[in-house]
């Protein structure tokens, strides 16, 4: 055991996995050398050599495209977008190619791609740098969309991405890359990769959320619990393929939800939550599904960030509005 | 089914038909950067300078000491904290301002984020400059008359957009105006930078496609992004011309980029230039630390080749230049951009209502009910 933060647990998994699979790459926009913008890929170049850890042209499509290529020739990549707002630039090569090429191939083929790339607010990034998109990616068939909200799952969720044989969207909170530590296990381990996570036991009301979003929700139920209110939450961790078991469990124990995620409202993770629950989970319910989210705006000007962000006193009010509903 | 059995074997020893490898030798042998006056101040080509008088030199220079001014303010006021997002441009300011100067107000700018000092000298007030770097969209809000856009973080989106600013130009028969828009070393990689040059070119559209190769893409040095022996060459497969100039020579890149806007006006299509400068500072002041990734060594030459170096040394052997004339001026910039912090302070706080309200033209029942709960929020 070592405490590492959210960042160096990702490190720790990209180091293990590159040790122990040759047929691993990683590559990106200055990842080599410079060790990525945040440092995720610090040294990683060094110990395994420019062949393995290598720096890209800047074109995030030729990312993509290369990645699809050198799976077809045996290995596994390991692709970095720099900031998640890039993907627009790949879209054709994640949403359009290596999800389909399994499917299109008649399974004959497949694409053991792992992308990694942070999001998420709150560190007052230019523009279309810390979106959270998932709800696009959330969207694509035959691509895992995979968040983890601390350093344990940061690390654990990784080497599953990187060992599984379909392509793996790997997203990573900026906010949380430095903020948290914890310990976690030096040798290499696994969570696997359709498994939501119940990070605090409760029979009140379920609060459901991912990422960033977890720990505000931990504070609420934390808080809520001195007035004797026993929140659950539930930390998706993958938001696709969605764990409707475990999110379903819980809303027939507690029967009551909160669906909170840090996206705009439209179309995104909490709405799936929500629809989840109505089309599968109606009768155990004594209110609405609550749901937190940003207004249905652009990301905003970073001054403005805190505004519109959802923070924690906006998860707390609807979780008292739907507890005494 | 019929599989023919490809057999190359009676190709061994054969003479090849073509010799590939001199024709790459010969790729990017017809550029040679373009140079006016050398970085010992030494005058390359009189005749280009004659068309100058000392006033107008001058002039140039302050241009130069203006960029250098605002570049150390920003970096101090972001030091502070006073300022956001904020892109260094020392070291870059011959080839922003010496291709700037030679546009009209009424050309059409398509910035990326270190081209902040051209996007000021376009017209932006330099408040609105801070304020954008802050993170406020007051910053973005733009006068008509400013014929810009705000400056591109996707790194070559604003390549293929200026090529519709050209055609749209082009389609309204409008005279003596292009579309000029800038990108890095780094960009001339990304697709859009060759569907641009590629669509302005078929397109015959008149626009001038800057790239200002700093050297590096944050870490990434020039020679990884490309095989190309120069940048200036990837204009060759859009047919359209493209020139090197030595991006630390002011008049170099000014009168290559003069020349080039005149060749879009005539109607002849599209030019691409590409200016050989250095970043001096590191990529952005968010983190990047330029030890991890390139020398002294390599540094030194670049910084002795400061592109305000030659052209203040020149104008002083002219007797048109002296130290206590450009302390005075800096004195002055320094006092301008003070007031522009100032204003920048004064602006109001950004409401989530406001954001709202200018997603779209007429208010979708979503927004409405978020307009009326973020209402109620910020009367609060
Ligand atoms: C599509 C996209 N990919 C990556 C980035 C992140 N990024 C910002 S600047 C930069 C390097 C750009 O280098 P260059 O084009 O040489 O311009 P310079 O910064 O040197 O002026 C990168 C990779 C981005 N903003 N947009
Ligand atoms: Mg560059």
């Amino acid at each position: 055991m070592s405490k590492k933060t959210y960042i160096q647990a990702i490190t720790d998994a990209l180091r293990l996995e590159l040790g122990s699979d040759d047929r691993t790459l990683l590559f990106g926009e200055d990842v080599g050398k410079n060790g990525g913008v945040f440092r995720a890929t610090d040294g990683l170049q060094a110990e395994f050599g420019e062949d393995r850890v290598f720096d890209t042209p800047l074109a995030e499509s030729g990312i993509g495209g290369l990645s699809i290529g050198l799976a077809l020739e045996g290995f596994r990549p390991i692709p970095e977008i720099q900031f998640l707002g890039f993907i627009f630039e790949t879209l054709d090569s994640i949403a359009g190619q290596m999800s389909r090429e399994r499917f299109r191939m008649g399974g004959t083929r497949h694409m053991p791609i792992t992308i990694r790339s942070p999001y998420g607010g709150g560190t007052h990034t230019p523009e279309m740098h810390a979106d959270s998109l998932e709800g696009y990616l959330a969207q694509i068939p035959g691509l895992r969309v995979v968040t983890p909200s601390n350093p344990y799952d940061a690390k654990g969720l990784l080497i599953a991405s990187i060992r599984n044989n379909d392509p793996v969207f790997f997203l990573e909170n900026l906010k949380l890359y430095r903020s948290m530590k914890a310990d976690i296990p030096d040798e290499a381990y696994t969570v696997p990769l359709d498994k939501a996570a119940v990070v605090r036991e409760g029979t009140d009301i379920s609060l459901i959320a991912y990422s960033a979003q977890v720990n505000q929700s931990l504070k609420v139920a934390e808080k809520l619990a001195k007035e004797g209110i026993s929140a659950e939450v539930i930390d998706l961790r993958t938001l696709s393929p969605l764990d409707e078991e475990t999110i379903l469990k819980s809303v027939e124990k507690t029967g009551r939800a909160v669906a909170i995620q840090e996206a705009q409202r439209q179309a995104g993770i909490a709405a799936n939550v929500a629809s989840l629950i109505a089309e599968k989970g109606a009768l155990y319910l004594s209110a609405p599904v609550g749901r937190v989210y940003a207004p249905d705006t652009v990301y905003p000007f970073g001054l403005a960030e805190d505004d519109w962000l959802p923070a924690e006193d906006e998860i707390e009010a609807k979780t008292r509005e739907i507890l005494t509903y | 089914m019929y599989v023919h059995e490809r057999d190359v074997s009676f190709m061994d020893n054969e003479q090849p038909i073509v010799d590939f490898s001199a024709i790459h030798d010969a790729l990017g042998k017809n550029f040679e950067p373009v140079q006016v006056i050398d970085g010992q101040a030494k005058v390359v080509k009189p005749e280009i300078v004659a068309k100058y008088t000392n006033d107008q030199l001058v002039e140039f220079l302050k241009l130069m000491i203006w960029e250098r001014t605002l570049h150390q303010r920003s970096n101090a006021l972001t030091r502070q904290g006073r300022l956001g997002f904020y892109a260094p441009t020392e070291g870059q300011e011959a080839s922003e301002m010496g291709s700037n100067s030679a546009m009209k107000s009424t050309d059409v700018l398509m910035p990326a984020y270190r081209d902040i000092p051209q996007l000021i000298q376009h017209g932006l007030p330099v408040y609105k400059a801070f304020l954008w770097s802050r993170g406020h969209v007051l910053g973005n809000e733009y006068p008509e008359d400013l014929h810009a856009m705000p400056p591109q973080i996707i790194i070559g989106a604003q390549y293929v957009q200026a090529a519709g600013v050209a055609l749209g130009i082009k389609k309204n028969k409008t005279a003596d105006k292009v579309a000029y828009t800038y990108t890095g070393d780094g960009g001339t990689s990304q697709g859009d930078f060759y569907e641009g040059m590629n669509f302005a070119g078929a397109f015959q559209a008149p626009a001038v496609f800057i790239v200002q190769n700093n050297g590096y893409a944050i870490s990434v040095p020039r020679r990884k992004q490309t095989n190309a022996r120069t940048l200036a060459q990837k204009a060759v497969a859009a047919g359209i011309p493209s020139i090197q100039v030595d991006g630390m020579d002011f008049l170099a890149v000014h009168e290559v980029t003069k020349a080039a806007r005149d060749y879009a006006i005539a109607g002849n299509g599209p030019v691409m230039i590409e200016t050989l400068t250095y970043r001096f500072g590191p990529h952005t002041n968010a983190g990047d630390d330029p030890k991890r990734y390139r020398t002294k060594d390599e540094e030194q030459p670049w910084f002795d080749n400061d592109p305000l170096i030659r052209y203040r040394k020149y104008l002083t052997e002219q007797g048109a230049w002296s130290q206590a004339q450009e302390d005075e001026y800096v004195e002055q910039v320094k006092a301008d951009i003070k007031a522009a912090v100032k204003q920048a302070d004064d602006a109001p706080k950004q409401k989530i209502t406001e954001f709202l309200s200018n997603v779209f033209e007429e208010q979708p029942q979503n927004i409405q009910q978020q307009i009326t709960a973020y209402q109620a929020k910020e009367s609060k």
